[in-house]
């Protein structure tokens, strides 16, 4: 079983925003993830590699309440997705921001409609003075406020996912994921988006990336404590610390 | 699929960015609004002819509640003792309420719009007019033709609500006919709005996903889609009732000779049926997206 916060090993964290207790996932007849236990503790970051295939992104996805478990026990934020509706499923959610490889965006919606989307989705103020200074701040922290009317086929790859990190921050969560972040972007964009999360995990934020790019988790663990998971013949275990 | 009004009332309240979120879909909106015009258009017709064929039924039916005709057209010298045998006859007969010969002025009354006021009707070889009367169940007409035919041979009953009868169960039949074209209306319209609505939440499954994804509940992304397609299926129904009253109109009317065809009118409090279609047809569509959507959203999940 892997517990991991930034304080090192413990025994089960209540406090732990994202909780995996046995967990399997199939589909298809096939079995792409087993017996997976794991507890995530607020504020700590953590990278997720693996071969392509290995069911990163399905693991990401159980994370989020996106997919169910077949076995065993998914908790985020101490409630079990399994006795969950999809409404409640959906309130959870606002408390994750996701930031997928291939971000998606409501293609019709300059890019500032679809950051502040969170909020309009949760029925909060998207248009007073104050939700606006805020979405400017937001696009100014990364990198777009020159690109706020654009709609998303415009944005370069980068552009997108720094929109799409600032559309999973806007209702200021408290997990991070990212699946792939910097997967379609150059070196210099990379470091710029790992900047950008390495501040939300020193504002208190809980940060979980499935990559493939060591030399991203090199340069995180030189600024922050991480722990690398890794998935390997469909299992999480512990990567090696030479990393 | 249960109603619940307050989850229905907060689907059909205006919020301009649930509305936005869902990209205009130009074809199915335009299927929409056709439809729902067309079907609009149909059901003024079909409830026209409902409602005419409700006021046919109903005016021969009071018609044939009034009475039957007796005609006594006995050789000079029997008249009057043949007109006194057929009324000991009607008075005796189950079912006749009453029986009245026509006076000398009621058969000039019913004379005078063919031959003027100045007819000289003593010296014409008129039949005597005898008026009967029914009881709701109305008498026995073969076994009084029976009786007539015994005691006053000239005699002849004319029974108009043997013939008015049939054609009252057609016009009833008509009426129904015209109900169920509308209900059959209402359900097409329903059907097609399904259709639309499905083709459009399909067309949309990355913005559910978007969606989804950012935190929306499924009532919030089914709202876009039920309030878009209900307004369209008003907007449409509209349209289609506005043009049907107009076309309604343009019939012509009917003058002083009664008719079926040119009595195909609105009147009275018929047009409260009327001008609920557009608000029934939105209501319509609004059930049939929300069905649409709670089911597509359960495939999606």
């Amino acid at each position: 079983m892997l517990r991991h916060n930034n304080a090192g090993n413990r025994g089960r964290d209540k406090t732990a925003v994202i909780e995996l207790e046995n967990v399997a996932y199939s589909y298809g007849g096939g079995e792409l993830l087993t017996d997976m236990t794991l507890s995530v503790a607020p504020g700590s970051f953590h990278f997720l590699t693996g071969p392509s295939g290995s069911g990163k992104t399905t693991f990401l996805k159980l994370c989020y309440g996106a997919l169910q478990a077949t076995a065993g026990h998914v908790r985020l934020f101490e409630r079990d997705v399994r006795g969950l509706g999809r409404d409640d499923v959906a309130i959870l959610r606002r408390k994750i921001g996701v930031v997928h490889q291939d971000c998606q965006f409501l293609d019709h919606l300059p890019v500032t409609e679809n950051i502040a989307l969170p909020l309009s989705v949760s029925g909060q103020d998207t248009s007073g003075a104050g939700a606006e200074a805020n979405l400017k701040e937001l696009l100014a922290w990364v990198g777009l406020t020159a690109r706020g009317d654009a709609l998303p086929p415009e944005l370069s790859g980068g552009e997108r996912q720094r929109a799409a990190l600032a559309r999973a921050v806007i209702m200021s969560p408290d997990v991070i994921l990212a699946d792939e972040p910097t997967g379609n972007i150059d070196w210099e964009m990379s470091q710029r988006l790992l900047t950008l999360l390495v501040e939300l995990n020193r504002m208190g934020k809980t940060i979980l990336v499935a990559t493939h790019d060591l030399g991203l988790i090199r340069a995180a663990k030189a600024q922050v404590p991480t722990r690398v998971l890794r998935i390997s013949n469909r299992r999480l275990q512990m990567a090696g610390a030479d990393l | 699929m249960s109603l619940d009004l307050r989850a229905a009332a907060k689907m059909l309240q205006f919020d301009e960015k649930a509305d936005r979120v869902v990209p205009p879909t130009g074809f199915t909106a335009r299927l929409t609004v056709f439809s729902s015009f067309a079907m609009a258009f149909l059901a003024v017709f079909a409830l026209a002819l409902s409602l005419a064929a409700g006021r046919v039924a109903e005016r021969w039916g009071d018609e044939l509640a009034q009475s039957s005709t007796l005609r006594i057209s006995a050789p000079a010298g029997e008249g009057v003792t043949q007109t006194e045998a057929a009324l000991r006859v009607l008075r005796t007969t189950p079912g006749i309420v009453d029986a009245r010969a026509l006076t000398i002025d009621e058969q000039r009354a019913l004379l005078t719009p063919w031959f003027g006021a100045d007819i000289p009707i003593e010296d014409l070889p008129l039949p005597q007019l005898i008026d009967i009367t029914e009881t709701d169940e109305g008498y026995d007409a073969a076994g009084l033709r029976l009786r007539l035919a015994a005691e006053a041979p000239a005699a002849v009953l004319d029974d108009h609500a043997r013939w008015r009868r049939p054609l009252i169960e057609a016009a009833s039949r008509l009426r129904i006919l015209g109900w169920a074209s509308i209900l059959l209306i209402a359900t097409a319209s329903a059907a097609m709005v399904t259709l639309a609505a499905n083709a459009a939440l399909a067309a949309n499954a990355q913005v559910i996903a978007v969606l989804r994804l950012v935190g929306a509940k499924d009532t919030y992304i089914a709202r876009a889609f039920v309030r878009r397609f209900a307004l369209r299926s008003l907007t449409g129904a509209a349209f289609g009732t506005l043009v049907g009253i107009v076309a309604l109109v343009l019939i012509p009317s009917r003058g002083d000779s009664a008719g079926f065809l040119t009595d195909l009118s609105i009147q009275g409090w018929g047009w409260v049926w009327v001008i609920l279609i557009p608000p029934l047809s939105g209501l319509v569509a609004f059930i049939a997206t929300r069905f649409a959507a709670r089911r597509v959203l359960e495939e999606l999940a």
